[in-house]
């Protein structure tokens, strides 16, 4: 992202621990904002960037006269380096909310800054877009608003270049889906900036460059991922996402994830992923997804088979995004008879097993899809057991987590429910020694004691 | 965590459900004591669910954020000269070279040598500008085509086009509509006090604002009839063009080289 990423060089004397140190120290602190409500991304990222960078020189509050000055310059300097510097100025002070508010109400600013984000030099696009981006860390939805008008405007012009990308036009792209990804979580945005956003051609420009292919640029997804999900998370209208291909695009972005997995170049893929899955599953729970047969639905059991690479992958390189790719199977499969036999005929209950010990929540989730799995009645089940399910259900009967061990009662009544005999070899493997230990516990005294009374009866 | 062989290959197959094995329920599955009932959930923004997914995001932000403050060191190379015949412009950097090659030399109108920022809108500019054909149809019918790939409206007059793309794409109301193509020939009335006043304010590449060149309305300023307009839209173009300007080449700027 951001173009001269790659060739900037570490700071002498930077230990790879200390790294890792200060890394999880940024992790916790993130945590800890974001569980006060206050991860604002840009506000945080304001604060520790320009102390980095920055070096402890303040940038100026620019009044009207000033702003105008470094546009013209911008726009109509005779040398290039002087137009350059006449933005970065600009950039500097709009780091200013004061600054970004006057920026606005500046008759013709955002016209000129149009103008300069499609410029034919390199310089003059990136240094624009460098203030795009300052103008878009604003919490004030007035700033918000004057910069979504060009958005469409924008991706028009910087769509067009959809036959040869060539790397300034990608960096803007991908400034500006940065951009509209901190606009859209302003918080008066679902009542005042997705809406217009949804009534725009917006949704189609975002779908589009989300297509998977050759010219699919990791940076420029990640951006625009984000913005899809900021829109879907806030519920404003989903159905007019899934109308535009929304379920079609984003299954096929799946798989040719999955595919790039497949050929390990997977370098960053978790940063695009994590949205793609949230999007998946929150769009999945549309009501129009209950229309039976419909053309927008998600069938293609490929998803399943992309989805389980996806989760191998998470288990080696991000293991705290296997809840959010578990999440999606469980509403895959929750209403789905297919993808539940999907799961049974292409032998993924067993690798669904091998997650159990990762955390709690993994192991919850697990047993979910597990349970919708088997909730599905007798042909599924017989396909449950005989095989290493049950052990493991016993393995689980004793966490000490109790929501894992309520959840593995859950899927212990619906397997003796539709398999009689499991029960049987739930005794011969002592599963009932197993349940007594919970025998005292409140939360789960009342089904573990259903379930002993099934065993013994059988 | 191991996957079957065959799940590659899966994927790899085409699209396709499986047949669903048959549903067959009983009222006692999820009755009380139990609860479990199969269904799908959702997540708004702030749920705790995301706190993971959401930190990884911002660590990769912060990382970025702190380069995106510095403008990185670009590589240089020794000054060349653009090789494209009458272009002058001289860089020091491939990235520069390319954007600019890019810009103003890869989809270039072979009639008026106007460079257009797409392969869709250089065909739109030759359908409208050189094509006989086209002006005959435009009498009769809506030709003008809305700029926007996916939308399938098509107006009377490139105006109405214009105020479409204003109204409904959102595009800035009146952006660069009255700056009109650099001509040598007698300029349009309303253009003239723009013309003279950018003349001395030159660049071989034009500015900014100028990858989205509107030019003005002939329509509007001569009422000529249309079937003379074919002959004079040359030089009082009375289209919206996303192009350069078509003369170029020897105007001086800072970068020439050798030319004078």
């Amino acid at each position: 992202m951001w173009s001269g990423r790659q060739g900037r060089l570490r700071p002498v004397g930077c230990v790879v621990e200390e790294l890792r140190c200060r890394r999880r120290e940024r992790e916790a602190a993130l945590r800890k904002a974001r569980r006060e409500q206050q991860l604002i991304s840009k506000r945080l990222l304001r604060d520790d960037a320009s102390e980095e960078a920055e070096g402890g020189c303040v940038a100026m509050i620019l009044g009207e006269t000033e702003i105008q000055h470094f546009l013209r310059l911008a726009q109509q300097g005779t040398e290039e380096k002087e137009r350059e510097r006449a933005l970065v100025s600009l950039r500097r002070g709009l780091q200013h909310p004061e600054t970004q508010q006057t920026f606005i109400w500046l008759e013709g600013s955002m016209r000129t800054l149009v103008g300069l984000l499609t410029s034919n030099q390199a310089l003059l696009q990136l240094e624009a877009a460098r203030c795009l981006h300052e103008l878009s860390h604003s919490e004030q939805s007035a700033v918000a608003e004057a910069c979504l008008p060009a958005t469409s405007y924008l991706l028009t012009y910087l769509s067009g270049h959809s036959s040869d990308f060539i790397s300034p036009h990608l960096t803007v792209l991908e400034a500006l889906g940065y951009a509209l990804s901190q606009l859209l979580q302003v918080k008066e945005a679902p009542e005042m900036i997705i809406p217009s956003v949804l009534g725009s051609t917006l949704p189609e420009h975002i779908l589009r460059l989300l297509q998977p292919g050759p010219k699919l640029n990791l940076g420029v997804a990640v951006e625009f991922a984000w913005c899809l999900h900021y829109i879907i998370c806030s519920q404003v209208d989903n159905t007019l996402l899934i109308s535009h291909g929304g379920l079609s695009t984003l299954g096929l972005l799946l798989l040719d994830m999955a595919g790039a997995v497949q050929r390990t170049e997977d370098t960053g893929l978790e940063l695009l992923a994590c949205p793609v899955l949230r999007c998946l599953s929150n769009l999945l729970t549309e009501a129009a997804m209950e229309v039976v047969g419909g053309q927008n639905q998600l069938e293609d059991e490929r998803v399943v088979a992309a989805l389980f690479i996806l989760l191998q992958f998470f288990l080696q390189k991000q293991p705290s995004l296997l809840p959010e790719g578990l999440w999606l199977l469980n509403n895959l499969t929750a209403n789905s008879p297919s993808f539940c036999t999907s799961l049974l005929s292409m032998d993924l209950i067993e690798p669904l097993l091998q997650l159990l010990p990762v955390s709690n929540v993994v192991s919850i989730l697990v047993l979910t899809v597990l349970c919708n799995v088997a909730e599905k009645g007798p042909a599924y089940c017989q396909r449950l057991w005989p095989g290493p399910l049950l052990s493991c259900l016993i393995g689980t009967l004793a966490f000490p987590d109790i929501e894992v061990v309520g959840q593995s009662l859950e899927l212990l009544q619906l397997l003796f429910l539709y398999q009689p005999e499991a029960a049987k070899d739930f005794l011969q493997q002592s599963g009932l020694q197993v349940l007594e230990r919970h025998q005292e516990e409140a939360q789960l005294q009342d089904r573990v004691h259903a379930l002993q009374q099934t065993a013994l009866h059988q | 965590m191991q996957l079957p062989p065959a799940l590659h290959s899966r994927l790899a197959g085409g699209p396709g459900a499986a047949e669903p094995l048959p549903v067959e329920r009983d009222p006692a599955a999820g009755a009380p004591p139990f609860r479990f009932a199969a269904r799908r959930v959702r997540f708004p923004r702030e749920h705790e669910f995301f706190e993971d997914g959401d930190v990884l995001r911002h660590l990769y932000l912060q990382d970025v954020l702190t380069q995106v403050t510095e403008a990185p060191e670009r590589p240089r190379v020794p000054e060349f000269t653009c090789q494209v015949a009458g272009c002058c412009q001289v860089f020091d950097s491939l990235e520069d070279y390319e954007h600019h090659y890019h810009t103003l030399h890869r989809n270039v109108c072979s009639f008026c040598r106007r460079a257009f920022p797409s392969v869709h809108l250089l065909d739109v500019h030759i359908l409208e500008w050189h094509d006989s054909l086209f002006q005959i149809l435009s009498e009769r019918q809506d030709m003008y085509q809305c700029l926007v790939e996916g939308c399938a409206e098509k107006f009377k007059t490139s105006k109405d086009r214009k105020d479409h793309l204003v109204r409904c794409h959102l595009y800035p109301a009146d952006f660069r509509f009255d700056k009109p193509k650099k001509s040598r020939g007698p300029a349009t009335p309303g253009a003239a006090v723009r013309a003279s006043a950018e003349a001395p304010r030159d660049d071989g590449e034009q500015s900014g604002g100028d990858a989205m060149e509107v030019c003005s309305e002939h329509a509007a300023s001569l009422p000529e009839p249309v079937g003379k307009r074919r002959t004079s839209s040359h030089r009082i173009p009375s289209t919206i063009c996303f192009g350069q300007g078509a003369s170029r080449g020897f105007k001086s700027t800072k970068k020439k080289k050798g030319h004078q």
